[in-house]
């Protein structure tokens, strides 16, 4: 065996992960060449120093409670007395809410448990945007300009969506897609806010209108409220006081006639 | 009563997955240098993962979790600024370093956890995810090959690569060391 094969193999032999002729041939290699086995004691020193336990980083406390005290919630509706955890998760839920309903009285929150039907249309929209941010996905048309992303949806959809710039408010449209939730074709709004996306959906529906309804989830926001016989869904990554502060400029720019 | 099937789902995921999070959160660590973004990352592959469960057939779940936490990281890493994007990894370029065989090649290397740790990170990415898969997670070739999805070959090589650079860089830190304590 020539060094420059030993070089490579001897990384593989403290791996253990060469066969048993090539680990007899490597070692006789080594009993004959000097420079190749002080190779092999460096790198074997080394192997062993990187099994030092302060090397290896644990997830964070707040990082593992965050994912094994509850359940997702919205996969699994707190149910009473059928899980050892539900009451741990009632409280957290309760506490949550608690929370949220001091911080704020203009908004509404929604507490647990929640309608299955709710559950799954947040389970929709946050998956569907995350399905959004994978390369090439989130967007059919891309533009800046309302006027080329509205008339865009003409013929793909049995209703025109409501499309508004907010770039004035810190929200720039960056354009739009089709997509499906909750059973219906939906029309698709993609915004920015600095480096975060916001998807907001829209499809038409015949209920009254509704307050805009806040919920967190693995720390993605989702608004939901129904205006003119429109339901809108909003999601991202931002956090919820921004995304609200998106929401408001979204109906307040809606409640002016939209143009065609 | 009737099993729910989301409880089964998410019964499953929490038996599974959950006891790989620090696994997930070890690589995302390594990958990102901060604690902030790591976190950023695993959350969003635990989602991932959360959401594409059912699509996990069997096999080994850390393999599978460490896949898609390496998968966040270079997805997400492609939407942020393009200043530290472009860190191209060319295996032809990055061609062995390690200096000609000598017979008193034994170095002398600093090996504590500070130096490591900077030798570690000071590593380009593909060398880095590498060697951290290999000697933390104490992964075998080929589940680094899964994870990565490239062949062992390409795994093999870039490991040496990886201890050689760690070698030269423990080595000058070692040295400058010494010559700190002379003067």
């Amino acid at each position: 065996m020539m060094c420059n094969d030993a070089r490579l193999l001897l990384h593989a032999y403290i791996d253990d992960e060469l066969d048993a002729a090539q680990s007899v041939a490597i070692t006789r290699h080594m009993q004959g060449c000097a420079s190749c086995a002080a190779q092999y004691a460096n790198y074997t020193q080394l192997h062993k120093a990187l099994t030092q336990p302060s090397l290896y980083r644990r997830a964070p406390n707040a990082l593992r409670e965050q994912w094994s005290t509850a359940k997702p919630a919205i996969a699994s509706p707190v149910r009473v007395a059928t899980s050892r955890r539900a009451p741990i998760a009632f409280a957290m839920a309760a506490g949550f809410a608690a929370a949220m309903l001091l911080a704020t009285s203009l908004w509404v929150y929604t507490s647990s448990p929640r309608s299955s039907d709710t559950n799954q249309l947040i389970n929709d929209a946050v998956s569907s945007h995350i399905r959004s941010m994978q390369p090439q996905h989130l967007m059919d048309v891309v533009s800046t300009d309302q006027h080329t992303v509205k008339p865009w949806f003409d013929g793909k959809l049995d209703f025109a969506p409501r499309v508004k710039d907010l770039a004035s408010e810190g929200f720039p449209l960056v354009g739009g897609r089709l997509d499906a939730l909750d059973g219906h074709s939906v029309a698709a709004l993609i915004y920015k806010r600095r480096l975060h996306v916001i998807n907001l959906y829209q499809w038409p529906v015949s209920s009254s209108a509704s307050p805009p309804d806040t919920t967190l989830w693995r720390g993605y926001a989702v608004i939901r409220w129904t205006s003119r016989d429109m339901r809108y869904v909003a999601v991202s990554d931002v956090n919820e006081s921004e995304l609200q502060q998106f929401v408001l400029a979204f109906q307040d720019d809606a409640a002016t006639p939209p143009m065609r | 009563m009737a099993p729910d099937p989301h409880v089964i789902g998410s019964t499953r995921f929490e038996e599974r997955v959950l006891p790989h999070l620090d696994a997930a959160y070890n690589l995302a660590r390594w990958l990102t240098r901060d604690d902030t973004d790591a976190q950023d990352v695993v959350q969003e592959a635990m989602l991932r993962a959360f959401r594409y469960f059912n699509s996990f057939h069997g096999g080994d779940a850390r393999i599978w979790l460490l896949a898609i936490v390496r998968n966040t990281y270079y997805s997400l890493r492609t939407k942020t600024p393009p200043d530290s994007m472009h860190e191209a990894f060319d295996d032809d370029v990055h061609t062995i370093t390690d200096d000609q065989p000598t017979p008193e090649a034994r170095a002398l290397l600093a090996l504590d956890v500070g130096s490591l740790q900077m030798a570690l990170e000071n590593l380009p990415h593909p060398l880095r995810e590498a060697i951290v898969l290999r000697e933390l997670e104490e992964c075998s070739y080929k589940e680094i090959a899964a994870i990565t999805g490239q062949k062992i070959g390409t795994v093999m090589s870039r490991l040496a690569r990886a201890r050689e650079r760690l070698k030269a860089e423990l080595t000058r830190h070692s040295t400058e060391a010494r010559r700190h304590d002379v003067q």
